[in-house]
């Protein structure tokens, strides 16, 4: 057993039996970021802030919401809109920061990829990341189901068919996702239990991991240059603070983070009051009817590339490119040959690969949304092809890419 | 080093629009049939160029326009003679109660509707000619003298009598328009009226068969119960709920409501009824929205302040 002293402070007392000033130090102090960085790299704490409105406004969400299939739209649009006061500024809190989250998302993994960031022992930061934006849609699709509107039942009823696997016919599968031939109120039950509870704690756990992935690789830079952390650190503790290419978590990096925060807030509260019309469905505010199908269903902006990968095709093989595209991402780190993890510009025809890509995803994105008609359906085929051949041609393009100098442009 | 944020973000920035432009108004624009108002002017309808004679109008309106073997006027002491459910049963729906249709109509439609209820009212493939049924409120065929001047003199009155534009709420406006077919659950709002909050469950259970009972009424009139429209404003919006006011048949082909006919003035007061069901917060959300971006600016402002200071040793 350890020896205690009787301590001679709180903190000293904390300090025997916690190691506080040892956590401080692994966690934020002596958490050495490189300092050729830029905003985009404040996106993990824009992702934690959104989180944190998430989990916030949820909370009191939840405890107004009720779950049953007669009175979960009326405790939503009526209770928590009308009667609870500010429970409209929670749903709109929610319903936007659930939206914005998937941006903030994209950029993060399209700086990700741009900056080769999955590679060279980040490997996993990358596949956790996946896993956690995985999970992510799963929470925003149960999530959606909530409010018991319109587009939550036929979203509900068109994403859970797809589990039946088109020829396979696994209608046995449908019904026992739903609890029920059709969306009702085992299935609504389910989704709230997978939405608050189940997959918010996967979520947790997942940071968690993401979070620790980044321990031993370190934060990549601007350059994808290899840095000694050890040597560049000690360099900054020795006083060398502008001459190290190091800088402490914090309050270092993490002054710049709150930088990039406050810009969002603005954007972010601007949304939330003044246009938050893009993340709430004006069809999911007419109550669940099993009786009328909506004009057009589509998922929420997020998920349109992906469903726009499901519809061009025949149900079987919408399906496969639809799993495809779902699990695609998580195998980039393994799918990208090259030697290199600098700036996608630098890179030959990966540059290409990398624009292209981000191109075919906002075409499929917009294609998503609009009706399947005519030279909409034409523009998505060829949008949904492109996505797959690129990610066919991604191992061949990068095998030959040529060895670059991951230098740094001292201008 | 070059600072390249300043491109960086206007990348980030190009891309973020892009995208928001073809997934929210690109897409919304060619999913949704684009009307524009009419501005209530119903131009379809000749003008009627007469000036009315109130004391004539008030004769033909109780006389020979026989308007009130049907139609209740409150205000000058001629109450109903059925209730709204026994009325509903026999004309499929509550006639309206005359005594302020003069200032939420619009006068033109009004004529007209006096004149000929099923052009007024754009029903049509419903009723007379070919479909061989008798629309519930009768054509006015005149009293004998010059049509127009008769429809002036009537229309003439019935503004008379009527509250003054000012005084006209959004309630009032919108039962008159829309809640003899409408509920609005949110304000307790039924076809027959505000729901009173019973002691008894007795008396509710008694006067919700009553509603429903209505309903039944309408369903048979118009071939579906209309829908509540507690959040109409959010799911359909104002334009669409103005535009469909004003024809109802420009967005839905074969549709069983009628024409509202409301004036201008009037559909500005529905729709503000509307905002206050479905989107009750919304001055409350300006005011706080307000608080919060300044917040925000100055939370900013102290964020750029403590990067300069922190960041001063690191170059």
């Amino acid at each position: 057993m350890a020896h205690f002293t009787k301590a001679t402070s709180v903190k000293d007392w904390l300090n025997q039996r916690l190691a506080i000033e040892k956590v401080e130090k692994v966690l934020a102090s002596e958490y050495w970021i490189p300092k050729n960085i830029n905003f985009l790299w404040a996106m993990g704490m824009v992702l934690v802030v959104t989180f944190v409105f998430l989990l916030v406004s949820g909370l009191f969400l939840l405890m107004y919401y009720q779950a049953n299939i007669e009175t979960a739209f009326y405790s939503v649009n009526f209770t928590i809109m009308r009667e609870v006061d500010f429970g409209w500024l929670w749903r709109h809190v929610h319903g936007v920061a659930a939206s914005v989250v998937f941006l903030i998302m994209y950029i993060h993994m399209f700086t990700g990829i741009y900056y080769g960031s999955y590679k060279k022992g980040r490997e996993m930061i990358w596949i956790s990341g996946m896993l956690l934006f995985i999970t992510f849609s799963a929470e925003a699709f149960s999530g959606y189901m909530l409010p018991w509107g319109q587009m939550s039942y036929w979203a509900g009823m068109v994403i859970t068919n797809l589990f039946s696997g088109g020829s396979l016919h696994a209608d046995g599968l449908v019904e026992w996702i739903r609890g029920d031939y059709v969306p009702a109120q085992a299935f609504l039950t389910r989704f709230f239990m997978l939405h608050v509870v189940l997959l918010p704690l996967a979520i947790i756990g997942l940071i968690g991991l993401h979070f620790a992935a980044l321990r031993i690789p370190h934060v990549n830079n601007q350059d994808g240059e290899e840095l000694d952390f050890e040597a560049e650190s000690k360099k900054y503790l020795a006083g060398d603070k502008a001459g190290s290419k190091v800088m402490r978590f914090a309050n270092d990096f993490m002054s710049k983070d709150m930088m990039v925060v406050g810009v969002y807030l603005i954007f972010f509260f601007y949304l939330v009051f003044y246009n938050y019309g893009f993340a709430m469905d004006p069809v999911n505010f007419d109550p669940a009817d099993g009786l009328k199908t909506p004009t057009h269903i589509y998922p929420e902006w997020y998920f349109l590339w992906s469903y726009e990968i499901l519809r061009p095709f025949s149900i079987d093989i919408g399906l496969i490119a639809f799993a495809f595209a779902q699990v695609i991402f998580i195998f980039l780190p393994f799918l990208d040959r090259s030697p290199n993890s600098v700036p996608a510009n630098r890179r030959g025809l990966f540059k290409f690969w990398f624009w292209g890509m981000l191109v075919d995803m906002i075409i499929l994105t917009s294609m998503g949304k609009l009706p399947p008609e005519g030279i909409f359906s034409t523009i998505g085929l060829i949008a949904a092809l492109v996505f797959i051949a690129m990610w066919i041609v991604l191992p061949l393009i990068t095998k030959n890419e040529k060895q670059v100098q991951g230098e740094i442009d001292e201008k | 080093m070059k600072n390249k944020e300043p491109i960086i973000l206007a990348v980030v920035v190009f891309f973020t629009l892009v995208l928001y432009y073809l997934v929210e108004p690109y897409a919304h624009h060619v999913m949704h049939k684009q009307i524009a108002s009419e501005n209530f002017v119903y131009a379809d309808l000749p003008a009627i160029e007469k000036q009315g004679d109130v004391a004539r109008g008030a004769q033909l309106v109780m006389g020979v326009g026989a308007c009130v073997g049907c139609h209740s006027i409150n205000v000058v002491g001629l109450a109903p003679v059925m209730d709204a459910v026994t009325s509903a049963k026999g004309y499929g729906v509550n006639p309206p109660d005359l005594s302020n249709v003069g200032v939420i109509y619009d006068e033109k439609f009004l004529a007209h509707l006096i004149k000929n209820p099923i052009e007024a009212l754009k029903v049509e493939h419903k009723y007379g000619g070919a479909t061989g049924l008798t629309h519930p409120m009768m054509a006015f065929s005149g009293a004998g003298g010059d049509l127009d001047q008769e429809l002036a003199d009537m229309v003439a009155y019935l503004k008379s009598i009527a509250m003054k534009q000012e005084e006209v709420t959004p309630k009032i406006a919108f039962e008159l328009a829309c809640g003899r077919c409408h509920a609005v659950n949110y304000e307790k709002w039924t076809q027959i009226g505000t729901k009173p909050n019973f002691k008894d469950e007795k008396d509710a259970l008694a006067f919700d068969i009553q509603t429903l009972e209505y309903a039944d009424s309408l369903k048979g009139y118009l071939g579906i119960v209309p829908a509540d429209l507690s959040m109409y404003i959010r799911s359909r919006g104002e334009h669409y709920i103005s535009t469909f006011m004003e024809n109802p048949q420009n967005y839905l082909k074969g549709t069983a409501m009628p024409r509202v006919g409301v004036s201008a003035e009037s559909a500005e007061k529905v729709i503000e009824y509307l905002k206050d069901a479905g989107d009750t917060k919304r001055a409350q959300r300006e005011e706080v929205g307000k608080s919060v971006m300044i917040y925000s600016i100055i939370f900013a402002i102290f964020a750029l302040l403590w990067k300069k200071e922190v960041w001063k040793d690191l170059h």
